[in-house]
Order: C-alpha cells, then structure tokens, then sequence
C-alpha cells in the first residue's frame, strides 16, 4: 500500500487557461513549508491553502460535502497569511475537517472565504501528519514583478 | 557548521563570543562531529537568543541543537525578570510541554516472546493515534476542562487514570502551579474537548522497548531497570490546546513586542517581557498546557496498563519518570554567587538536575534525575541521569534528542513507509500506524544518531548514560 502521495509532492501543473496558479512544498529542517501563488493575493491564499491540505493528504481525493465559512482581519498581509492557515488548521483539528477547494476573497487586509470538504475519514483520507500551527519562519506575501502573487510559510506539524 | 566560527574550550564545548548586540556568548556543547553537521542557522538563532534583554550567562545549545523557530531546537536560555528579561513563544515551542514517560512493566523481554504481535495489534487497535482519531476521555464542561488545566496528572489520578505513586515520578509531582485556565481560550479549549488521552502524529510515539544494555549499573539499579527488563515509552504532548495556545501567543508576541521597545534580530523571536500583561497572560496559559500535556500522557498511561491487564496479565506498570522538553520553567541557580530566580526555556531539551536538588522527588533524590531521550523509531532510545556538573555548566539541561538529518521531503523521497515497516519487521521490530507516509517522513534513516548525541551530552558533563532501550513495538500517527 504506497501512499498516493510518494514521491510526489511537489508542484502541481497551473490550469490549462492563462490564469497560472498553483502550489507546493518547500522543504524546511523538521517541518513543512507551504507555498501559494495566482494572478491576486486572493488566489495565492487559495493555492496555499490547498497547499495546507496536502500536508495532511492529497487534496484531490478530499470530496465537497459541506462548506464552512472563515473569516479573518489582521494589520498586515503577513499576519492574515498566518491567521488563515491557523484557520484551517484549527477547524482541521476541533472539528475533524479537510478541505479540498478554497473560494478567497480579501479585501485590504480582510479575508472572507469559503472552504468546501468534508469531515476527515481517516481510512479514504489516509491523513499523515497532524499540522499545530503556522509559523513566521519563510513568512511572506509578495506581488513578483510579473504580477503573479505567493504566499508561504512554514507550518509546524 | 564550521567549526573554526567558534572558539574551543573544551572537545565538546564551543563558544559564540558576544559580537553585536550580543549580551552574553553562545556556549554549544556538541563533538567536533556534530558541530561540524549543525545547520548554519543554529549559529545565527543561538546568537540572536543571546541578544534578548534579561538573558543570564549564556545562549547554550544542546549536542542535538537544529533549526527551529526564533530559539534552535536544542536551545536553552534563562531570563531574570528584574532585568527586563522576556519570554518567548519560540523558546517554548507550539507543542507545550511536549515529553517523554518511562514505565517499567515488571516483565523481562523474554516473557513476551511469541505474544509481540497480539500486543502490538491491541495497543495500535486502542491507543488513539493520527490525525481524526477522538480520545475515549471527553471534557464536556468548561468546569471539567479548568479543572484538568489546574491539576495537570494529579487530576488525572483524581479521576482513577492512575495512582498517587506515578505522581511522585513526574515532573512538578504532576501538576504545575501558577496555571490560570482564565487565560485559555475558548478555541484551545475547543480543539482539545475531543484530544484527551491521544498520541498525536509525527514524532510522537508509544514504544514497547527492551533494555538492552546498562552504563551506570548503581544508577540503573536505583531506577530499578535490568538489563533485558521490557519497558514503556510514551512520547506527546499538550495536544490541540497547547497548539493552538503557541499559534495565538505568537501572533500576540509578534505584534507586540516593537510596542515595548523589543528590536528584535529575528521577528520570530516574538516575545515580551516577562512582567507584561501578555507575558503573564502566556505564562498562565502555557502552565495550563503543561498540566494538559501532564494530564494525557497521565491518561495514555492507564489506557497502556489496561491493554497490558489483558495480553500480558503478569504485568505491574510504574513509573520511572515523566519529563518534558518544550517549556518554560522558573527555577533557582546560582549565579555569580547569588541564588537568583530565572525563567529557564528549554526548546526541544530536557531539565537535567544532578544528586541533591531539592525539586527531585524523595527517592530520586540522591541519584539524580531520569534524562529520557528518544531515538528514532527503529533505532535506540537512552535513560541519562543528571549531573551535578550539568548544573553550573548548563543549568541543569540535556539534550532531548536525535534531531533529523533530512527534512520530511526529502525522507518522502528516500523511503516508502511499506519499505521501512518491512524492515523494521525483518529486525523484530513491529511498527504499526495508520500512515505510510507518516512512517517514511520518520525513517530511522531521517534521524541523526543519538548515541553521538548522548555520548556528547556525557562528555560535556550536562548528563551520564545509565541504559539503552532497543524498540520492540512501535505505535505511531
């Protein structure tokens, strides 16, 4: 039984349109890091968000059963980076959630999402780590000069 | 790292001298080999822990130091409040008090032989590991939750999870005072209402173990462990609560620290004085974590003793000691002659009291303190004893241990979690988790070699090997 995951978390393709968004891994020491970009900060916290997901399993296989809303506001893109993946992480680990697919809306430095997924099965899921927090280690939200945003961090598992 | 960045006193101690805004040296305690295999970020972080107002003698480093949040993994640093010392998330760590138990089972390695398989399936089938899995134990009131963060392993035992004997063999004798459940909130108290009594995942691990060989047979003795005696380890944390309490401290401590005057080398060194209204607040919350982490491993205890009552019904398992190696501690040393209390943070190392400290429990008290440090799963594991030398030399701190050698993509890359449970199994080692992928992000191969760390550790001075534990069954998340 191989894992669907080995070898392979590294990036995944950008969509066949010209929207170019996407994710990955970046390796850090003990833990984890998650990377995010898109055409807006918004998307980036999408892709990042997935990126999240993909600690704990391939988010491809996580179904759309319910949707859950989060809402965050902090003085600094940074900061609402951290807080949306403490976010995820913290309806990840009270409520025995994973999420496939993020819908982000931020406006300034206010973020409104939806994320849809389903209550975590731990046979179909096969989750592999249990992620604790988002850290400020590798902590950056920046627009490249060819207009693509990323959001990173690394994540303590 | 290189060596030559550093100044030699000793073969296994290393100098930073203070340069910038250092305020006291670096001391690394590590051979020539381990520093020479130390990531460069070690250097930068105990340097920058160096630079924090109030920090007392010296940055100090474990032989098992790596790269972690604002402090090194491995790191040690005592702050004196009358000086404007501070305290940090990032000394402490997200998972608050996380920790070692050992228990001695009464049997030999030999009495389980032909029943490995039934243990090892009965305890995966029960103790709650990994990601989704509930404990069987529920807080449903607030009352309940407070009341466990007050009482640490103590309320545990007042609820029948174990007996007043195991609370002479932990840390703080179960409970660490000054918790203020007050300061708690209500998303911590969420996220931990269905974690009591679980093991966690990544490398936490409850590991059936034989001993296998003995350093220090007068230590050994009076830690009652023989060579060939068949033991328990059981390695976790404060869980979701004390998670989401690092997660929440640290994003107050980031925003505030510029507010009192904190120029931070590394804003991940978020921390505020200690006297301040969020300092107080996060000692109160961290000491409630440290009695949550108390009270599982407490919890995990007696669901371990129950599985043993019924596989192996000749079993009596205590407690030999319960340390933790992700806190922040207050406690008395002598510095330049005066007695002085400090706030000791000790980041992924473990409190190393020598023979006659008062804080040791009465029958340890003449040996000195178990130091429990693990291996990887498949490689060996070590009971230390502390040193009096350890207490001037490093405030009484040891290392806690491995450290990995290859971050979990590159692990994912080397080793399938089939492979390595084969493997294991080949050397009569029985691994049993829910995830591949978990296995192979823990490889044994992923991991440092503890023996150079303890060896080290001994050679420092900080800490002397008493025994070796070889893993038989390993339970993981």
């Amino acid at each position: 039984m191989t894992s669907p995951l080995q070898p392979s978390i590294v990036s995944r393709p950008p969509p066949p349109l010209v929207t170019c968004a996407g994710w990955e891994h970046f390796p850090h020491g003990a833990d984890i890091g998650v990377r995010g970009w898109g055409p807006t900060v918004a998307e980036a916290f999408a892709q990042a968000g997935l990126a999240l997901t993909a600690v704990v399993c391939e988010p491809r296989v996580v179904r759309s059963r319910d949707v859950v809303e989060i809402a965050c506001r902090a003085p600094s893109l940074e900061v609402l980076l951290v807080d949306w993946l403490d976010a995820i992480i913290y309806r990840m680990a009270a409520e025995r959630r994973i999420f496939g697919e993020f819908e982000v809306r931020i406006d300034g430095f206010e973020l409104r999402a939806l994320a849809h997924g389903e209550i975590i099965d731990a046979f179909r899921h096969e989750p592999a780590v249990e992620v604790k927090g988002a850290t400020l280690t590798a902590l950056e939200v920046t627009e490249k000069p060819d207009g693509r945003w990323c959001a990173q961090c690394v994540v303590d598992v | 790292m290189d060596s030559g960045r550093l100044t030699q006193k000793t073969p296994t101690e290393w100098w930073i001298e203070p340069h910038g805004a250092m305020r006291v040296p670096g001391i690394l305690f590590a051979s020539e080999a381990l520093i020479r295999g130390m990531d460069d970020k070690v250097f930068e972080q105990v340097s920058n822990v160096a630079t924090l107002p109030g920090i007392v003698r010296a940055s100090y480093a474990m032989p098992d130091a790596h790269w972690g949040y604002g402090f090194p993994i491995g790191g040690v640093a005592a702050f004196d409040p009358d000086t404007g010392g501070v305290i940090s998330v990032g000394g402490v760590g997200f998972d608050i008090s996380c920790g070692v138990r050992l228990l001695r089972t009464g049997m030999r390695r030999s009495d389980l032989r032909g029943n490995e398989r039934e243990l090892a399936e009965e305890l995966a089938r029960v103790i709650p590991v990994g990601v989704g899995r509930g404990g069987h134990v529920r807080l449903e009131d607030a009352e309940q939750l407070d009341a466990m963060l007050e009482g640490g392993a103590a309320w545990a035992v007042a609820r029948g999870y174990g007996t007043k004997a195991d609370l002479d063999a932990i840390e703080e004798h179960g409970t660490m005072h000054g918790a203020e459940p007050g300061m708690v909130s209500e998303l911590a108290r969420r996220r931990q209402r269905d974690q009591m009594g679980t093991l966690g995942s990544g490398n936490h691990y409850l590991e059936v173990q034989s001993v296998s060989e003995l350093f220090d047979a007068s230590a050994a003795g009076r830690f009652a462990l023989e060579e060939g005696d068949l033991v328990v380890s059981i390695h976790s944390g404060s869980r979701g609560l004390g998670h989401q309490i690092g997660s929440e401290f640290l994003r107050r401590m980031t925003i505030e620290a510029p507010r009192h005057g904190l120029q931070l080398p590394d804003r991940e060194l978020a921390c505020v004085p200690i006297t301040s209204r969020s300092g107080q607040a996060y000692l109160g919350a961290m000491r409630a974590a440290v009695n949550c982490a108390l009270a599982n491993r407490q919890v995990l205890t007696a669901i371990v003793r129950e599985v043993f009552g019924r596989v192996a019904p000749g079993a009596r398992l205590t407690l030999l000691y319960d340390v933790s190696h992700n806190t922040c501690n207050v406690e008395k040393h002598r510095i330049d002659g005066h007695v002085k209390s400090l706030f000791v943070h000790r980041k992924g190392a473990t409190r190393a009291f020598g023979a006659g400290h008062p804080d040791l429990p009465a029958h340890l008290r003449d040996v000195g303190q178990p130091v429990l440090v693990g291996g990887s799963m498949g490689t060996g594991s070590y009971v230390l004893v502390g040193t009096d030398e350890g207490m001037t030399r490093a405030l009484g701190s040891a290392c806690h241990g491995a450290g990995r050698a290859m971050s979990r993509h590159q692990a994912l890359r080397q080793f399938t979690g089939r492979q390595i449970v084969a493997d294991l199994a080949a050397r009569g080692i029985l691994i049993r988790s829910p995830s591949p992928r978990g296995v192979a992000e823990e490889a044994p191969g992923a991991y440092k070699d503890v023996t150079a760390v303890v060896d080290a550790a001994e050679q420092a001075g900080l800490s002397r090997k008493v025994a070796r534990l070889e893993p038989v069954i390993c339970i993981k998340g």
